[in-house]
This record gives C-alpha cells, sequence and structure tokens, in this order.
C-alpha cells in the first residue's frame, strides 16, 4: 500500500424515508456514529470533518454534528455543491489523508426533505404592480414558466429529450422502463424509501410532472443521512485484518465542474464535466469500464439515468438506448446500473446522495449486500450530479487484503 | 397604443422582434445575461450580436406541475437559433407530445403578458411551430 492510498475503512447511510420524530442532527449523529463503528474507530481517532447540508438544518453543519458526536478540536469543513455535496465533503476529507495532513477523516451529507416539494422552482414572486427591471436578465417580472422552465423535473426532461433529438430512440416508453428496472431494484434494498415495484403501465399513467417524467420517475425527496471514515493506506496496514479484510479501496476520486460550451447556459450540460470525470477515473484506476461489477449513477430523473450510461462510457457514443435495450444495466445484466433503487426509490436526501451511492457500492464489494449482492463484485463506481454543476466520480475497489 | 416594454433586456420589440445576445469579441460566445465576462475565454469585450428568429427545438418538455401562478400545462424548448440556443416557451402548439416534435421548425414571436398599474404592456416572446 503506498502511503497516498486512501481506504474507505468505515460507511453507514440511514433508512431513506420519512423520519417524523428525527431531526436533521439525530439522523447525522446515527450515520456518524454507526460509520466510525462500522470502521472500528472512534471520533478522537479522527483528523478532520467534512460535512454538508442544503435545506433548513442548523450551521454550520460540522461542527454541530461534532457537538452531537465529539468536539475533539479538529478541523472542520461545511461544503456545499448541490447534490454532489456528499461526494465533495467525502473528497476534502481524502484530500487531508492524501496530502499527509490527517490518517483518518470523516464526512456526513444529512438532509431532511420529506414532503419538500419542487426544490427549484417550487414558488414564483408575485408580479409587482408595475414592470420593475431587475436581475442578470433585466426581466420586468418572474420568468419561470414565461421563458421556458426553472424546475427540476423540466430541467433533466429536456437534457433527455435532447439526448433523444441528437441520437434518436429515446422516448416517453423508454425512460418509463429505465424507472420500472430501478423501481423493480429496489424491493431488495430495506434503506431505500420506496420498495414497491412498480409496472409499466403505473410508472407512464402517474401523474404528469414535466413530460415525459412523471411522478415516480423523479427522484423522490426524503429525509436521510450518511457517513463515511476514510483512512490512508499506511494507518490502515497498522490496523487489524479486520479491518483491513473490510476496507474498500478508493482507486479514484474525482471532481469535475462544467466547462463552457454553447448553450451550456441555457441549458445546464450535464454531459461533458460527467465525460471528463469518468476519463480521469478510469485513468486514475487504471481500469476501463467494462471492469466495473456495478455502477450506481445519479438517476434523480429517468431522463438522466439514461444520457449518463453515454457519459460514463458503459457505451459506445450514442448508445445509451441500445445498451439500456440490451438489458445491460438490469441488476442481472452484465453491467448492473442502479441495484440500490436509484435515487427514484431509494430517495433524494440531496447532501446525504453522494456518500449514499459509495455506500451502496462498498456494501456489494465487501459481499454485506444481502439478497441484492452483485456476486463477486470486485469493482464499482459511484456517480453523482451537482447542478450548475458539480461531477463527483469515485472508482473503488475490494480490498487485495 | 398603450407604451409597451419588452418583458427582458435581450428582446427587441416593434416591426423585426428579435433577440440580441452579448456576443464576445475573442471568441464569439453568445449570453443572454448581463456580463462581466465571457465564460469561454475570460475576455470583457462584448458587442450586441442579433439571434436568428427561425430555430429548430433540440429539446423540449411539456410541464404539468409548477409553482402557483404558472398556469400549466406549457411547453418549455430549447430552440437551436442558428447554433445559438435559446430558451423559451412554445406557444400557438397543443401541450402535447402529438404535437409538439423534437426538430421541429418553429419562428420567434411576440405577445402581451399584461399591463401594469401605469398602462404599460410588457411583450414577452416565445417560438410557434414555423409550417
Amino acid at each position: 500500500m503506498a502511503s497516498e492510498d486512501v481506504y474507505i475503512l468505515g460507511i453507514n447511510m440511514t433508512k431513506f424515508g420519512k423520519h417524523k420524530e428525527l431531526d436533521t442532527l439525530d439522523l447525522a449523529t446515527e450515520a456518524t456514529l454507526a460509520a466510525l463503528s462500522d470502521g472500528g474507530v472512534t471520533m478522537k481517532d479522527m483528523g478532520i470533518i467534512a460535512a454538508g447540508n442544503l435545506m433548513g438544518g442548523p450551521a454550520p453543519i460540522a461542527q454541530m454534528i461534532q457537538k452531537q458526536c465529539g468536539q475533539t478540536g479538529i478541523p472542520a469543513y461545511n461544503v456545499s455543491n448541490a447534490c454532489a455535496t456528499g461526494a465533495t465533503a467525502l473528497r476534502v476529507a481524502m484530500m487531508s489523508v492524501k496530502a499527509g495532513e490527517s490518517d483518518f477523516g470523516l464526512a456526513v451529507g444529512v438532509e431532511k426533505l420529506a414532503g419538500a416539494g419542487l426544490l427549484a422552482g417550487g414558488a414564483r414572486k408575485d408580479d409587482g404592480e408595475s414592470w420593475q427591471r431587475s436581475g442578470r436578465f433585466g426581466a420586468v417580472a418572474p420568468v419561470d414558466g414565461r421563458i421556458g422552465t426553472e424546475i427540476m423535473p423540466g430541467v433533466f426532461a429536456q437534457i433527455g429529450m435532447e439526448y433523444g433529438h441528437k441520437y434518436g430512440g429515446a422516448n416517453f416508453e423508454l425512460f418509463a422502463q429505465i424507472s420500472e428496472k430501478n423501481h423493480g431494484h429496489s424491493t431488495l434494498n430495506p434503506l431505500a424509501a420506496y420498495t414497491k415495484k412498480m409496472s409499466l403501465e403505473e410508472i407512464m399513467n402517474d401523474i404528469m410532472i414535466a413530460y415525459p417524467n412523471t411522478r415516480p420517475m423523479c427522484s423522490a425527496n426524503c429525509d436521510g443521512a450518511a457517513a463515511a471514515v476514510v483512512v490512508s493506506g499506511a494507518k490502515l496496514k497498522t490496523l487489524s485484518q479486520e479491518q483491513q479484510r473490510r476496507a474498500v479501496r478508493v482507486a479514484a476520486s474525482v471532481l469535475t465542474s462544467d466547462p463552457f460550451e454553447e448553450g451550456c447556459q441555457v441549458l445546464p450540460n450535464v454531459n461533458t464535466l460527467t465525460r471528463n470525470a469518468a476519463k480521469q477515473a478510469y485513468e486514475a484506476a487504471g481500469i476501463g469500464p467494462e471492469d466495473l461489477d456495478l455502477v450506481e449513477l445519479h438517476d434523480c430523473f429517468a431522463t438522466a439515468e439514461l444520457v449518463h450510461y453515454d457519459n460514463l462510457m458503459l457505451c459506445e457514443e450514442g448508445g445509451a438506448v441500445d445498451f439500456f435495450k440490451s438489458g445491460a444495466p438490469f441488476r442481472d445484466g452484465r453491467m448492473p446500473v442502479n441495484v440500490s433503487g436509484g435515487l427514484q426509490s431509494k430517495g433524494h436526501p440531496i447532501a446525504a446522495t453522494g456518500i449514499a451511492n459509495i455506500w451502496e457500492v462498498c456494501h456489494h464489494l465487501r459481499g454485506e449486500a444481502g439478497p441484492r449482492q452483485i456476486e463477486g463484485a470486485k469493482v464499482g463506481l459511484a456517480h453523482v450530479i451537482g447542478l450548475a454543476s458539480a461531477c463527483g466520480v469515485h472508482v473503488l475497489e475490494k480490498s487485495a487484503a | 397604443m398603450a407604451d409597451q416594454i419588452p418583458f427582458v433586456e435581450y428582446l427587441e420589440i416593434g416591426d423585426d422582434p428579435h433577440l440580441v445576445a452579448h456576443e464576445c469579441k475573442g471568441c464569439g460566445a453568445r449570453f443572454f445575461d448581463r456580463r462581466n465576462a465571457c465564460a469561454g475565454c475570460s475576455g470583457t469585450e462584448f458587442q450586441k450580436a442579433r439571434v436568428a428568429t427561425q430555430g429548430t427545438v433540440k429539446a423540449f418538455t411539456i410541464v404539468a406541475f409548477a409553482a402557483p401562478g404558472i398556469s400549466v400545462p406549457f411547453v418549455s424548448a430549447i430552440v437551436d437559433c442558428d447554433g445559438t440556443s435559446v430558451r423559451a416557451n412554445l406557444i400557438h402548439v397543443e401541450p402535447d407530445p402529438e404535437h409538439v416534435k423534437l426538430g421541429m421548425p418553429v419562428r420567434l414571436t411576440t405577445f402581451s403578458i399584461g399591463a401594469d398599474k401605469q398602462g404599460t404592456e410588457a411583450i414577452n416572446f416565445g417560438f410557434e411551430p414555423a409550417a
């Protein structure tokens, strides 16, 4: 183990769903203490904490978590990177370990979102009594609904439709089939917010939010937290055989933002930054997409999952529709995608998601995923997108120990 | 006729309605918002550029669920106007997938969204099918 190697030593996600009795700190504490326990360490061992919470919890969240779990005086970083917040927190902890500043690092993401409705574009100001220019577009009144849409189901619907326009074959039924796959997968995940299998007809006939995304094709707002403990390779060598056996190697940890391209400020381009992150991750890990045993990708909407098959190079360029139709991304296919049920059924407590998807992959690499175990999984990829935009890609490898 | 003002600063109204972008003098990147510098090349020199009023729909969604006060369903689209991407509503078309198609040709049109207390009408733009 080279000293610059970083491992996930302990990791946990809470049950996602409605937690009426638990507040933000209850959830964050539950995940934090469980991740520490999973790694066989305590707060006293941690050299850094990085944490994120986007909607309504107490701030600064990292220090608030310390005040519940252990105030040890270590540096605390509060991170905010839209839906990539959890992955960003994890990267901050890992960078500290890689830089040699810490042996152990802790990352936490937490959110209370059950019943939250539309997270963007959920409210629009009333028009004033007289037209007054304001904002960067000099609009005389709110633009949402007057110059396109600002709601996420609509933005990501357009992203999926744009792919369909470019390559063909993507229609309402195909997007609904992707959702059907993920809802089917969720029945094996006891921590998912929704674990109900849904038929294609049920999905297509459910409430339309923004065509072609019906309600079950949208990520589920819910409560939840996830936390991870990372450790340097050198330090791991000094720990127990059991800790070494269960540790998961971080073969690549990449974060990108969206480079400028024509139109990217009109409709967010979630493609190029994901492809850039994937390329960097495969190169750093010394593997190709064909080496992956499972993928957890950011299916915030059914329309998003399709484009990321392509962006993560799970198929050839333009081949996402054929890739899906081949059965590859089903749990019994050659490249299982979102066996957790994905954000559409597992749920999307936004700041927790970028750690929870890594928990899912680790669970399989450790051989601890129970009935939904992907047998013999050795390498997995976790992908997350935060709009405006940030992309996190992690490649994880089963420990050789 | 009542006074009229464009809904957004990048819309020119009158006999020849069209959109005007801030075009970077360095790299040609186009923007519709007030700019400090160019996201493509960091240049700070811009000129006004007329955006084509004809285009094709390269992405759309039919929004059925939105904030209170927004009438649904409506069609939100990204229109490729001769290489410049424009976000707008599609109007004068039935908001259903039988009538709205990817790749359909559209053209810019304007309409009043109403008058304020002083009687000034705000004029917005949208795209309509160009048969």
